[in-house]
């Protein structure tokens, strides 16, 4: 078992790994995302209240779902690089920002599109709005922090420290927010109310669920590869593996 | 060192280091004077900007004393390792013989004694200003206290992790200002449920326990956060 654990520490296996997962996942996310889009978008009843603009929650749960489970992604990469030293997880830390942040930007525009139609403003401050937001921000400022160093391993360290203490500070956050909401406004419209889904509408949500999980991965995969790319370009391995 | 002395050291060690940091910022007295004259000015502006109403201003006074609390303490943070870093001091430290995590400690009550503290002591006036009834007083002193010490455990974090970058100022403010939102939400929380009449017990007993936690964890993440600045 060990063995395995070790060997997500080298460069060569890591990238002939994503190598070999790359071709399956690829085909395997798109159609899943085709299937799961049209499903979805398509296939699903009509909500009876919402029409169909509720249909956006096919893409806006899932995004926000992944969002936040890639922050987590990224602290432990963190952890294990602080306390390890396992530059791989340097690698898959910085892979997993910019990725996150895209998902929590996707989460936030779709919840505005959705927001317009629905509550008749784009921007609502609600607790878990205004959570996402300040999660996109420790997101930009991981990434901010890791352009901001010369030396890159240096500023794996750093981004790591900020990561952890972010970790630590999501929680509260969340509660904080959650506690401010109840103060501002009562809560005029759940966001939680539909907690009674229709099965017809649940199966393709967690279907797409599955999918934004799956995607993450790929993306995480394409970037670690391309980080490794770029990293060891003058190493024998990575030109013996390219020339093959 | 002999290892029975270590204890008596430490305590030594903090008590003087804390002393040469109060030392050298009442010699340098704009470090303490700006940060207050800054929140004197920038409390000024909201009624300028917002209109002299008074009911309005009372209204929104918690909100203005904390997020300008808050600006005055992230504009501290820019400059709290700087000058230690820039004269070696502070890579003395970190191979000293003292665990970095307690050798930052008298640094940070310095600079909070020097800043959040005199802020406190003053906020009253500043809270009159606003049309903050005077009652309040005693929350808005307490809850200032409180999270201006916690901003400050925070802030240092970031501070430490880019005390090293060239021009890290406006970095370090997207760092920090996402965490400092509990502080914001809970403090503020006090000041309103104490000028409408409710329990500000609740929101106070939370910013103590964000110090008690702050306290524990963050000297940890502040040391880390320099041995990586000082490349160690």
């Amino acid at each position: 078992m060990w063995r395995i654990v070790h060997q997500f520490g080298s460069p060569p296996w890591v990238y002939r790994f994503c190598d070999r997962v790359i071709p399956w996942l690829l085909p395997l996310t798109v159609v899943a995302l085709l299937v799961g889009s049209a499903w979805g978008l398509l296939f699903a009843p009509t909500d009876y209240k919402q029409g169909d603009s509720y249909r956006i929650i096919y893409i806006h749960v899932p995004a926000s779902v992944v969002a936040l489970a890639g922050y987590y992604v990224m602290a432990s990469a963190g952890l294990v690089s602080l306390v390890w030293r396992v530059k791989l997880a340097d690698t898959a830390m910085r892979a997993a920002a910019p990725i996150g942040a895209a998902y929590t930007a996707i989460a936030l525009v779709t919840g505005a599109i959705w927001g317009k139609p629905t509550w008749g403003a784009w921007w609502v401050w609600d607790a878990r709005i205004t959570s996402m937001l300040i999660l996109f921000f420790l997101y930009v400022g991981v990434m901010a922090l890791f352009e901001a160093y010369e030396n890159k391993t240096i500023a794996a360290r750093a981004c790591a420290i900020l990561s952890l203490v972010g970790t630590v500070n999501i929680p509260i956050i969340y509660k904080s927010v959650d506690w401010w909401y109840s103060l501002h406004q009562p809560a005029s419209i759940k966001f939680t109310g539909s907690s009674a889904i229709d099965t017809s509408m649940l199966y393709p949500l967690l279907g797409m669920i599955v999918t934004f999980y799956v995607l993450f991965a790929l993306l995480m995969m394409l970037n670690i590869k391309q980080s490794l790319t770029q990293e060891y370009a003058h190493s024998a391995w990575l030109h013996k593996r390219l020339n093959d | 060192m002999a290892p029975e002395r270590a204890d008596a050291s430490l305590a030594h060690y903090c008590i003087r280091q804390t002393g040469r940091h109060l030392l050298l910022l009442v010699r340098s007295p704009g470090e303490i004077v700006n940060p207050l004259l800054f929140f004197l000015l920038v409390i000024i502006l909201f009624p300028l900007g917002l209109g002299p109403d008074p009911e309005m201003l009372s209204a929104l006074a918690p909100g203005i004393v904390w997020v300008v609390a808050l600006l005055a303490n992230v504009m501290l943070c820019m400059r709290l390792f700087a000058d230690d870093f820039a004269d070696g001091s502070l890579e003395q430290l970190a191979m000293a013989n003292i665990p970095l995590a307690v050798a930052v400690l008298p640094q940070l009550l310095a600079s909070w004694l020097a800043s959040g503290f005199l802020l406190s002591l003053v906020s009253p006036l500043f809270g009159l200003m606003l049309g903050l009834p005077l009652s309040v007083a005693p929350i808005l002193m307490a809850s200032l206290l409180m999270g201006t010490l916690i901003m400050l455990l925070l802030g240092a974090v970031g501070a430490a992790l880019t005390v090293g970058i060239q021009r890290g100022g406006m970095l370090l403010s997207l760092l920090i200002l996402p965490l400092y939102v509990p502080v914001l939400i809970v403090g503020t929380r006090s000041l309103t449920e104490a000028v409408g009449g409710g329990d500000p017990a609740v929101a106070l007993a939370l910013l103590g326990a964000g110090v008690t936690g702050g306290l524990v964890l963050s000297p940890v993440a502040i040391a880390a956060g320099l041995r990586v600045s000082l490349e160690l």
